[in-house]
């Protein structure tokens, strides 16, 4: 009998399972794959290994500050500083038509670079920032507040509004155009006021410090074990998991993470009936992303931003595509922009697109790849507008559809944001079973590892004090 | 367990918490919270780490004892006396 089984090993399940494991709970980690990760994750092609996911770690903060949701996890987590083995960004951009906006780690270059573009606007800017509702009084529940609301009460220029949006629902929005106003506080503070950082090996540095520090504490991982559905006893409460080769494994609480709905359907012999599941909307945003190994260093072919994101339009439009990807607007991101103490070992570019998840499903094998390769080309076209041209340079590539996040990751629609409404909360219409993830409201990766360590502090070890 | 002994054993469970943190400068009469940023999430691991360790039970209305490094050693004296 386990105290805790947690599913999903990605970071949210990693780090509530080291919570868990700290205070000698019996614990299991399942995972569905046969490695770690989940959204955030890397896979090796050709010799090489890609991250999937994570572009940056998003709230950054240098050694010895003391806030933010970066040093609260070190201390929660017990880890050192270095052991995440950040590194900050070079700068970043913001690319509309006629205007670019820079930012950096100090959020007084960004107010600085608004106010040369914007200069009736940086008084509105700063009153914005006030306003955001602040991490430590982050929590319960969402505001039910239009962010768009907010910004346009604080912001007159509708471009400068739009340009705000744009990072802010590509790096964390599961909805389409508008956020609630606690998701933009959040995603402003720990792109703008906090920024952007990576470890030189990438996403696999995060996950390798989780799982080192899960199995010491004496935790238990399963790879290549599914979830058919969870076990409940007489009166409905959970009491377990059917594993997909039906072996039951008994567990006084169950914490999820593989999102609100696809959790609700391991439970819906026990729902009776389906309104439970209708009121919990599925996401509709799905993004592809192409990855193209560069025989030179960006920087050498006069490419030094860290990340840019573009719009080419009048109106920024985040929503789910009517084609296969909106080469409208998207994100251009290089793992070499950092400021690491040696470059990397090769360049790579990777841009982000929204995509529509329906089409790219329905695409039988042969024609898949027939798209993905007509995409790549398009989308790499459409960059060079934004950036100086790459393609000469580009010796390897691949890239991911909605599709492919929806086989790893099991999320509907390939929403790798997850549901449009969060359960801040954390619990289920079942006793026992909690959730944690991207469907709990936190986002990024930073987000992520938030959420596994409050839903378990709240639910799963106050009861023990 | 000695006051003196409490005191390393605290120590020990802040710098477990915050390993990044020079606590040989720590005030013993400055709270926590001004000194080291702590936040309601670290306070209660520092009950937890007490539980886990050393089997104390800190009822959550008696958590304000643990404000600064003298006022928890006061407080955790008769719990630990024993020890």
């Amino acid at each position: 009998m386990y105290d805790t089984i947690i599913i999903g090993a990605g970071m949210s399940g990693l780090s509530a399972g080291c919570r868990l494991a700290h205070y000698d709970k019996k614990v299991c980690i399942l995972e569905k794959h046969s490695f770690i990760g989940g959204l955030n994750s890397f896979y090796k092609q050709h010799g090489r290994e890609h991250d999937v996911g994570l572009h940056a770690v998003t709230n950054y903060a240098g050694k010895g500050e003391k806030r933010g949701p970066l040093n609260r996890l070190l201390r929660q987590l017990r880890l050192t500083w270095e052991e995440l083995a950040l590194v900050p960004q070079l700068g970043s951009k913001i690319v509309f038509p006629d205007c670019t906006l820079g930012f950096t780690n100090d959020f007084k270059f960004f107010e600085e670079q608004v106010s040369k573009n914007f200069p009736k606007e940086v008084d509105g800017l700063r009153k914005l920032v006030s306003m955001l509702v602040d991490y430590n009084q982050m929590g319960e529940c969402q505001t039910d507040v239009s962010a768009r609301e907010v910004v346009c009460s604080c912001i007159k220029n509708p471009q400068l509004v739009e340009m705000l949006f744009c990072p802010l629902m590509y790096y964390g929005s599961a909805r389409q155009q508008d956020m609630d106003f606690n998701q933009f506080s959040i995603m402003f503070r720990s792109i703008f006021l906090e920024g952007f950082a990576r470890p030189w090996e990438g996403v696999r540095v995060l996950l390798r410090t989780l799982l080192e520090r899960f199995r010491k504490s004496g935790g238990e991982l399963r790879l290549k074990t599914g979830v058919k559905r969870l076990l409940m006893d007489s009166a409905k409460n959970v009491c377990g998991v059917v594993l997909d080769d039906d072996t039951e494994i008994e567990a006084k609480a169950v914490l999820s993470s593989a999102g609100q709905r696809e959790t609700l359907r391991l439970c819906q012999e026990s729902l009776g009936d389906k309104s439970v599941m209708d009121a919990c909307k599925p996401g509709e945003l799905g993004f592809v992303e192409t990855i193209s190994v560069l025989d030179r260093q960006p920087k050498t072919f006069g490419h030094g931003d860290t990340i840019v994101f573009f719009n080419d339009s009048e109106n920024f439009d985040y929503k789910k595509p009517q084609d296969y990807c909106d080469l409208r607007s998207g994100v251009i991101c290089s793992p070499n922009n950092f400021a690491y103490s040696e470059p990397l070992k090769e360049g790579v570019i990777r841009i982000t697109t929204l995509a529509n998840y329906d089409l790219w499903s329905a695409l039988r094998k042969e024609e898949y790849n027939a798209q993905k390769k007509e995409w790549y080309v398009k989308i790499t076209e459409a960059v060079s507008r934004f950036i100086p041209d790459f393609r000469p340079y580009v010796i390897d590539s691949d890239m991911f559809t909605p599709k492919t996040v929806y086989r790893f990751t099991g999320h509907e629609n390939g929403a790798i944001y997850g549901a449009p409404n969060k359960n801040y909360s954390g619990t289920m219409p079942f006793k026992n079973l909690f959730v944690c993830g991207t469907d709990q409201g936190m986002v990024g990766i930073v987000g992520a590892i938030i959420s596994g360590i409050t839903i378990v502090n709240k639910y799963l070890l106050a009861n023990s004090n | 367990m000695t006051k003196q002994e409490i005191r390393e054993a605290v120590l020990d469970i802040l710098s477990d918490i915050a390993p990044d943190e020079d606590l040989s400068e720590l005030k013993d009469d400055v709270s926590f919270r001004e000194q080291m940023e702590l936040d309601s999430m670290d306070f209660l691991d520092i009950v937890m780490e007490l539980r886990r360790r050393y089997k104390v039970n800190i009822p959550e209305e008696e958590y304000t004892a643990l404000g600064s490094m003298s006022s928890t050693v006061e407080y955790l004296a008769p719990k630990m006396a024993e020890l």
